[in-house]
């Protein structure tokens, strides 16, 4: 780091909440690797935000790589894609990690994996055909949240955003796939920028990226120089600063008002690795097919960087990676958010990325004791939340008090059980306390 | 290959930070060792007796406790060891032992236990006990020893700095605790160590000692006293950093705490003052012990993005 970086550095000071976490991101300097085709992948009908998608294939049919299997009922869907060429050999119904039943298209890839004939680049000139592109992309939030693509990039106020902010912060602890995602795609992300700021007809875009991702820094600030329009935001390695209103008011300055969509200050986010779909997909038409995760944690023995097709099955990308021991715990995404599996046999969707394989260790739950009311939860909390008070409302069944204490926003981040020396599972009380609050019809969004 | 399927399933997150209740109170423990060194260097091994004889009872009245009321043990939070080390902290090393036994047990039994244990008491225990020896046993508990380096002591009563008058002691007393009083404040360098201890551990912030011994200094400055003086005699620094920043007992707001911390240091000094009781800083953080709950409530953060709609 030379003289001129400590200005550069300068600006990452950050006053809300949040946390240092051990990064464990060993995996950073991991190239991507493709996993072999699998026996069979399934696709989920449920890998995005809004209604799920219909199938629109049946049991027999063929299917190419890029073939639409599930259809999107609505414009708040995205449609589903096939990520191999084979055969349909079931449609079905399983459980969904939350419970809930879900359609899954079951195929069986022959291994020739041919492209589906009709696949060519999308002719995109102005807003209403790059719209119109990306709503045939299958591409959503690909963070993690699932929101299509397609409808993020059209807020009722569009005229009004001026910036563009590419979420690359990648907070997760033992996630790096956002960091591959930068050293080996720069060229594609920087095209997916050009096309969003050019269609969208933002003036300007910040790349935001956590300080702990020098190389990636460095690269982007590198490859963006050239453009005018774009440069690269360096932010403090702190957890959860890629969570969308805390990442907007530390790279802008500006605060998301209480339960408004982010649009309204004037900004549009997308994901690093979604951008870079983006521009993949205006180069080539290949829609959303598959999905680099990483590959780690205690239990898993050579952790990697893994390209997937989309609908894996977890015991699979698992497999490839071997295993030192039988895993305790196998958690989807990170480990702060990140939702812990009971079957390995559920596929990866589109949104995921990370695969986490926890040995007994650290996959046993802490023993909970009293609250001693240390207040770290206070500190911690991003969004300015009280989790001890609202721990004890819970506890007390004084309902009526999670409005006066805001319980609503709480985006669910983990910080509050992280720091909680007591080990009291106060995550978990906040998100029940939300659902209570939402059910009783006060508070959540207007 | 055939995995078994019993994964542990739990909410997010999945990992945790590695401090517990029990490394806290530990650090604390730690943190007090320094001040517990200097007791017996000071007061001789009198004090190690009432420092044993306290920590042990503050113990078994919460092992019984447990036992009694069938309830899991909970000693092995630590926290009575704390609690017992601050009580005969509080205590003149020639005090009969049975005083710290009684101590012990309207501590941890009447302030703690009876309120629902660790994290519901409303007022710091040791504190309550100090206070209750103190209206119970007046002159026992202020005859205070003159320190006789290493050396049994008998009961010569000498002048505490704050009985010392305007005049006071020399700083030097004063920092390394040659002067009369209970064993655990004298020495006002060992306190400080201890408060570095829990800094760099991060066990306490150190917005309410400084804002409490910042308050004392300013009000003994305006109301014509020695600044230095007042804030290194009496139990200021042991009240400061162990008694004040007690997490059950004082805000969790950062707001709360500064409020917290000031509300002390002034009843501190109207007692001293103008007061005629010799525990300033005992009233004072018991008064504004009571007062915590309102503090919290009134001085909530606003969350990002604004608080809730008015109804």
């Amino acid at each position: 780091m030379g003289f001129s970086d400590v200005f550069k550095y300068a600006g990452t000071r950050q006053k809300t909440g949040g946390l240092k976490i051990r990064h464990h991101k060993d995996t950073a300097n991991f190239p991507t690797e493709y996993l072999p085709l699998p026996e069979q992948v399934v696709i989920s009908m449920v890998q995005h935000t809004g209604a799920p998608c219909v199938p629109c294939v049946e049991k027999g049919d063929h299917v190419y790589v890029g073939t639409m299997v599930g259809k999107a009922p609505t414009a708040m869907s995205m449609h589903i894609f096939s990520s191999v060429s084979g055969t349909v050999s079931g449609i079905e119904r399983i459980f969904h990690k939350a419970g809930m039943g879900e359609t899954i298209v079951i195929v069986k890839p022959d291994g020739l994996q041919e492209p589906d004939p009709s696949i060519k680049p999308p002719e995109v000139h102005d807003f209403t055909s790059f719209v119109d592109a990306l709503s045939m992309s299958g591409i959503v939030g690909l963070g993690g949240a699932g929101f299509p693509t397609d409808i993020k990039v059209q807020p009722k106020n569009l005229p009004d955003i001026d910036t563009l902010l590419i979420n690359g912060a990648e907070c997760e602890p033992y996630l790096t796939t956002d960091n591959r995602e930068f050293l080996e795609h720069p060229d594609t992300i920087l095209y997916g920028i050009d096309a969003c700021l050019k269609y969208l007809d933002i003036p300007k875009c910040l790349i935001c990226i956590e300080d702990n991702k020098e190389a990636a820094i460095d690269l982007m600030t590198k490859k963006a120089a050239s453009d005018d329009r774009i440069d690269v935001c360096v932010l403090q390695s702190r957890y959860p600063q890629g969570a969308q209103n805390i990442l907007i008011k530390n790279a802008t300055g500006r605060i998301v008002p209480r339960g408004a969509r982010h649009t309204v200050v004037g900004v549009i986010m997308l994901n690093v690795t979604t951008v870079s779909s983006i521009g993949k997909y205006l180069q080539t038409g290949m829609p959303l097919v598959s999905k680099r995760l990483t590959v780690a944690g205690d239990a898993i023995e050579n952790p990697k960087n893994l390209e997937v097709p989309i609908g894996t099955q977890i015991k699979d990308v698992l497999n490839y990676c071997g295993l030192k021991e039988d895993p305790k715990k196998v958690i989807l995404g990170g480990p702060m958010m990140g939702v812990a599996q009971f079957r390995t046999d559920y596929p990866i969707v589109r949104q995921n990325n990370g695969v986490l394989a926890f040995s007994e260790k650290l996959a046993k739950t802490p023993e909970i004791t009293p609250c001693i009311h240390c207040g770290r939860c206070i500190s911690a909390c991003p969004m300015g939340l009280s989790p001890v008070e609202i721990g004890m409302a819970f506890e007390r069944y004084e309902f009526d008090k999670f409005e006066g204490l805001n319980v609503d926003i709480c985006i669910g981040c983990g910080c509050c059980s992280y720091v909680c020396p007591a080990k009291r599972p106060l995550t978990e009380v906040m998100t029940l306390s939300k659902g209570i609050l939402k059910k009783s019809g006060k508070g959540g969004k207007k | 290959m055939d995995m078994q399927e019993n994964y542990i399933v739990s909410a997010s997150p999945h990992i945790r930070s590695k401090d517990t209740t029990q490394s806290i109170m530990l650090n604390v423990i730690l943190a007090l060792m320094p001040a517990l060194v200097a007791s017996v260097i000071l007061f001789g091994f009198r004090a190690l007796l009432v420092e044993a004889v306290s920590v042990a009872s503050a113990v078994l009245c919460e092992a019984a406790w447990c036992a009694v009321r069938k309830e899991k043990q909970s000693i092995r939070d630590l926290s009575a060891i704390i609690t017992g080390l601050l009580l005969a902290f509080n205590l003149p090393a020639s005090i009969p032992l049975y005083i710290p036994v009684i101590g012990a047990i309207v501590a941890i039994i009447v302030v703690k236990e009876l309120f629902g244990g660790i994290g519901y008491n409303f007022a710091n225990p040791a504190i309550v006990a100090r206070i209750t020896l103190a209206v119970s046993f007046p002159s026992l508990m202020t005859s205070y020893t003159y320190p006789r380096l290493f050396q049994a002591c008998d009961a010569l009563t000498s002048a505490t700095p704050l009985a010392a008058g305007k005049a006071g002691l020399p700083l030097m007393d004063l920092l390394l605790g040659t002067h009369g009083g209970v064993i655990g404040e004298t020495c006002a360098v060992a306190l400080l160590a201890g408060l570095i201890w829990l800094l760099v551990t991060h066990t306490i912030e150190i917005t309410i000692p400084a804002v409490y011994v910042g308050t004392v200094f300013v009000l003994s400055w305006i109301f014509g006293y020695n600044p230095l003086q007042q804030v290194l005699s009496g139990g200021l620094l042991l009240g400061a950093i162990f008694m004040a920043t007690d997490y059950v007992t004082s805000p969790y707001t950062h707001l709360g705490k500064i409020i917290f911390a000031a509300g002390c240091g002034v009843i501190t000094c109207m007692i001293r003052f103008f007061g005629n009781m010799r525990e300033g800083v005992s009233y004072s953080i018991l008064l504004m012990n009571l007062l915590v709950p309102i503090i919290n409530e009134k001085t909530r953060r606003v969350p990002l993005g604004g608080g809730a709609a008015k109804k």
